[in-house]
């Protein structure tokens, strides 16, 4: 295919979508569909059908609307209007009130900061395209990034791109996207891998999931994209087998994209040859970690291994391997479409560009939301997020999964960048955000994450294996009133000992939520210690300050 | 000049560190003119005193009967030794902490019996649920391992106390 | 081949390229300890006790898999080394069920050597009283999983030297446990040749022979590196 066909392949999808006067849109992501939205979408088209308005009105399935808790979620354009927590019994109310003034019962608010204070980059076309559907992806400009690379900007030109642009890696760690993209392009090797992270697995977080669900030819063009600019002939989409709508729509966006010959040989008419599989992973979180991920891949256990040599020179198979996280490929055909300089002005000097947050916990709006780099935690929580229900106080909120840690309130106005939560004892993560009012006991929430890590241990390396589960038993005695002045002591050295001595992130990261509440709220630890004297306490408070 | 007081106790042990502590052989003599054996299973003396220079344990804490004594001895010991391998790591007795209590019993005294199979309790502390070494129970001075430690190891320790210095015995003793 | 050169310990050292720490200070006598790590196998870095300092860099590096670079300075046995080094020990002691006194490879037992060398007379941490089980299916060989330190010696030498890839790695986290075939027991095996390669390179009594009594089981590994040359230079 080239331009010329591609251009009027979206011509005409436009020019089909303009003979309905309005496109009724049910959220058929994860969280909707669960809650039976495909139902909902079959009665709304039953009662057009019944109401003879099929040719000018059009029902349409499509990916996450963000705000979740509402959900099941129903939206009609281009009037705007979003209808929250819809039955199949409403879809006669909904398809009535076309033309006219809203359903106030069902209406949810579109005007509020959750909508507008939001920056979408990755999830643009999340709730407003059908998965499912390549066509719809083309009429929002899909496939012209990779076109216009392949045909007009050499590899180096790309990387150069991507250098500019300051992507950094959205699944964790984040490092550049551009240097880990230039030195696979600089490894030698006969043949050269992408794959595409898709095994997310923090508690509490479907921020990779949802783009997977909303967007699959996103992901696939940004693979592409990155496997030309470092010279890879296959890709592999490595998800979690329980995630099986994405991995549903993933195979579907795949078959469609070969069709069309956006995937395969000759690329565009170009020498450009790629081809992507998917691969699934039994839900083991240390397979997000990319060792673990690549021996997964290659059908063995998914342990990690010691880092030296690195994917990029050495991966999968042995060949130099480019592993990116779903939300960064996601981001790679905004940046070729509107240039490095438009995506490096969002966010702030060190964090560029947007970051896709899965919003969850003691707050009113739970739901997916993605903001530039550099707003605060209090924006997030208070504006789009709503604030705490019920009543009650905001205490924390932990950013980065098992990985990462929790944040007071005097913290709240600092900007969301990679250095600042580092900072704060936290990380950026790949974007799990769960707030806690005033009734969390942190040690209870650092116990809850240290039995995740103990259970998500691959057992290789000794401080992880052992080490998590003596965190583990330890944080239960003294959640349950019968940890001593010693046991936590104890529990300082272990965190020291598993951070400085396991051999990949999962451990070297599991206790950070330990530390992190330990710094902030230790209060809560002590009063729960049986030799516990808050005297000397204060005593030993008043000293620390004074030296300090 | 005074003699210092010395004590040893036997918890639950096979009084097998109480056997390479007499192996010392002609040291013994040596010692019998420094120390004063003041509470022991080797004298007969029925009552622990009001304060012991140093005392040598022997064995893991297992039943209710060894819990008490090992707090009331540390309350009236200066330097506490645990002695051998039960004393420090709980060693054969901690054998059957992956089991619970009563399957013990049950496969000691009822399983593995012939003839009039029965549980005693009259006279018999209570078994803890697990088996653990002292040093869980009550701080200890001095780690004294093996299985048991060799009649030479006890003699260094004994002289280091004796000349007023913690013994430092990381690369000369060892577990079993 | 080009050379590197550099300081363990302050000591003005010289290598080839792809020599690794651990390979250097071995020959140069300077102790670093090693479990996991066996001559002839391929290294994993899993055991976490040959971990040594980089000066400049507050990142520890397994010296078993890391290669010398020109001008690095290697600390092998700072405290904080030592610490953790012992800490090490102490969990392995507190996962297992390690009685030495009643163990086929007590005095000849790699576990039982580093907790005297690096000085660990005790154990801070719990004991974790883990109920596992022993297989003595097989007609030779037993296993005894409460002394498995699960360094996959066995594991390795199996895959790496004999072929059979007998033995493997089951569930994760503090529930790992070392297999042979599908988890079936050791006797059944359709794969294991009985050849006992494993046995002699298990650090610990967790693989003994069945007429072996407490003490008796004396490993013998050397045949590892031999059967490595012999293997090259054919």
């Amino acid at each position: 295919m080239t331009l010329d066909e591609l251009i009027p392949f979206a011509e005409s999808e436009l020019e089909e979508r303009e003979q309905y006067e309005h496109e009724i849109h049910v959220c058929v992501s994860s969280s909707c569909h669960s809650s039976n939205s495909e139902a909902i979408k079959d009665a709304i088209q039953a009662e057009i059908d019944a109401k003879g308005m099929s040719k000018t009105c059009r029902v349409k399935g499509v990916g996450c609307m963000g705000i979740c808790a509402a959900g099941p979620m129903v939206a009609v354009d281009p009037d705007g209007v979003l209808y929250e927590q819809i039955t199949p019994d409403h879809a006669a109310d909904i398809v009535a009130t076309i033309d006219k003034s809203p359903d106030e019962r069902l209406s949810h608010p579109t005007d509020t900061p959750f909508f507008n204070r939001q920056f979408k980059i990755v999830l643009e076309n999340a709730g407003k395209i059908d998965p499912n559907s390549i066509q719809d992806y083309i009429a929002a400009d899909g496939y012209t990034a990779l076109y216009k690379v392949l045909n007009e900007v050499m590899p180096k030109g790309v990387i150069s791109r991507m250098m500019r642009s300051g992507l950094r890696g959205r699944g964790g760690a984040g490092y550049p996207a551009g240097l880990k993209w230039s030195t696979v392009a600089k490894a030698k090797g006969e043949r050269k891998f992408v794959i595409c992270n898709g095994d997310e697995g923090d508690p509490g977080a479907f921020m990779d999931r949802s783009i997977m669900e909303a967007d699959p030819h996103r992901i696939l063009e940004g693979m592409a994209i990155a496997a030309y600019a470092v010279g890879a002939d296959q890709g592999y989409i490595y998800v979690r087998a329980e995630y099986p709508l994405a991995i549903k729509r993933l195979k579907n966006a795949i078959r469609q994209a070969k069709k069309l010959g956006f995937l395969g040989d000759n690329i565009f008419d170009t020498p450009f040859s790629f081809n992507v599989d998917i691969r699934l992973g039994a839900g083991a979180f240390v397979c997000g970690e990319e060792t673990a991920l690549i021996a997964s891949v290659e059908g063995g256990r998914g342990n990690p291994r010691p880092r030296p040599p690195y994917p990029a020179a050495y991966g999968l198979w042995g060949y130099p391997t480019l592993i990116n996280n779903a939300e960064t490929l996601a981001n790679v055909p905004s940046i070729m479409r509107h240039g490095a300089g438009w995506f490096s002005a969002i966010g702030t000097e060190g964090s560029k560009g947007t970051k896709v947050f899965a919003l969850s916990g003691r707050v009113k709006n739970i739901g997916l939301i993605e903001v530039p780099m550099g707003i605060t935690l209090r924006e997030i929580i208070f504006d789009i997020g709503g604030g705490i229900p019920d009543g009650k106080k905001f205490k924390a909120v932990q950013t980065g999964g098992p990985s990462g840690g929790c944040i007071p309130e005097e913290y709240l106005d600092m900007p969301v960048e990679y250095e600042s939560l580092k900072e704060l004892g936290s990380i950026m993560g790949s974007g799990g955000m769960i707030v806690m009012d005033e009734t969390s006991s942190m040690v209870d929430v650092a116990k809850y994450f240290m039995e995740f890590s103990m259970s998500e241990s691959c057992g290789k390396c000794i401080p992880c294996r052992v080490g998590t589960r003596q965190m583990h038993d330890l944080l239960d005695r003294i959640s349950k009133g019968m940890g001593t002045t010693h046991d936590l002591h104890q529990l300082e050295e272990l965190c020291d000992m598993v951070q400085a001595t396991s051999l990949c992130g999962l451990g070297q990261s599991a206790p950070n939520p330990v530390v992190s509440t330990l710094r902030y709220f230790r209060h809560e630890y002590l009063e729960l210690l049986t030799d516990y004297d808050p005297d000397a306490a204060v005593a030993a408070d008043e000293t620390s300050e004074v030296t300090q | 000049m005074s003699k210092a007081t010395f004590a040893t106790v036997w918890l639950d042990g096979c009084s097998g560190c109480h056997m390479s502590f007499l192996d010392i052989d002609e040291f013994l003599l040596d010692l019998a003119d420094k120390i004063e054996l003041v509470y022991s299973p080797l004298v007969d003396n029925k009552d622990f005193p009001e304060m012991v220079e140093v005392t040598l344990v022997e064995g893991a804490v297992s039943n209710a009967d060894d819990y008490e004594k090992i707090q009331y001895i540390r309350q009236h010991t200066r330097t506490l030794i645990s002695l051998g391998d039960c004393a420090v790591t709980g060693n054969v007795p901690s054998m059957r902490n992956p089991f619970f209590v009563d399957e013990v019993i049950d496969r000691a005294y009822n399983e593995n019996v012939t003839i009039n199979p029965q549980v005693p309790h009259i006279g018999v502390p209570e078994l803890r649920p697990w088996v653990v070494p002292v040093h869980t129970i009550v701080p200890v001075d001095v780690y004294v391992p093996g299985c048991p430690p060799s009649a030479a190891l006890i003699k260094h320790v004994l002289t280091e106390l004796l000349e007023g210095r913690k013994p430092d015995l990381s690369d000369i003793a060892r577990f079993g | 081949m080009s050379f590197k050169t550099f300081k363990i310990d302050d000591m003005d050292l010289s290598a080839a390229e792809d020599d690794t720490i651990l390979q250097v200070a071995r020959e140069h006598d300077i102790f670093i300890p090693t479990l996991c790590f066996l001559e002839g196998l391929s290294p994993v870095g899993a055991c976490r006790l040959c971990l040594v300092e980089i000066k400049g860099s507050s990142k520890l590096v397994p010296a078993c898999v890391t290669q010398v670079q020109e001008g690095m300075e290697v600390l092998t046995n700072s405290e904080r080394l030592q610490k953790y080094r012992r800490m090490v020990i102490e969990m392995l002691f507190s996962e297992g069920n390690h009685i030495c006194a009643v163990c086929v490879s007590n005095g000849h037992c790699d576990l039982q050597y580093l907790a005297q060398r690096l000085g660990v007379d005790h154990n801070e941490l719990p004991y974790l009283h883990q109920q596992k089980p022993v297989d003595a299916s097989h007609y030779r060989f037993a296993i005894d999983h409460n002394r498995c330190v699960l360094c996959t010696r066995c594991v390795r030498v199996c895959d790496e030297i004999e072929g059979a890839h007998t033995w493997d790695v089951m569930s994760h986290g503090i529930d790992s446990q070392v297999i042979t075939d599908l988890m079936q027991p050791w006797g059944d095996s359709e794969t294991c040749t009985s050849c006992g390669k494993c046995i002699q390179v298990c650090p610990t009594g967790a693989l003994f022979k069945k007429s072996k009594a407490v003490a008796e089981m004396v490993k013998e590994h050397e045949f590892l590196p031999y059967l490595k040359t012999m293997r090259e230079t054919k």
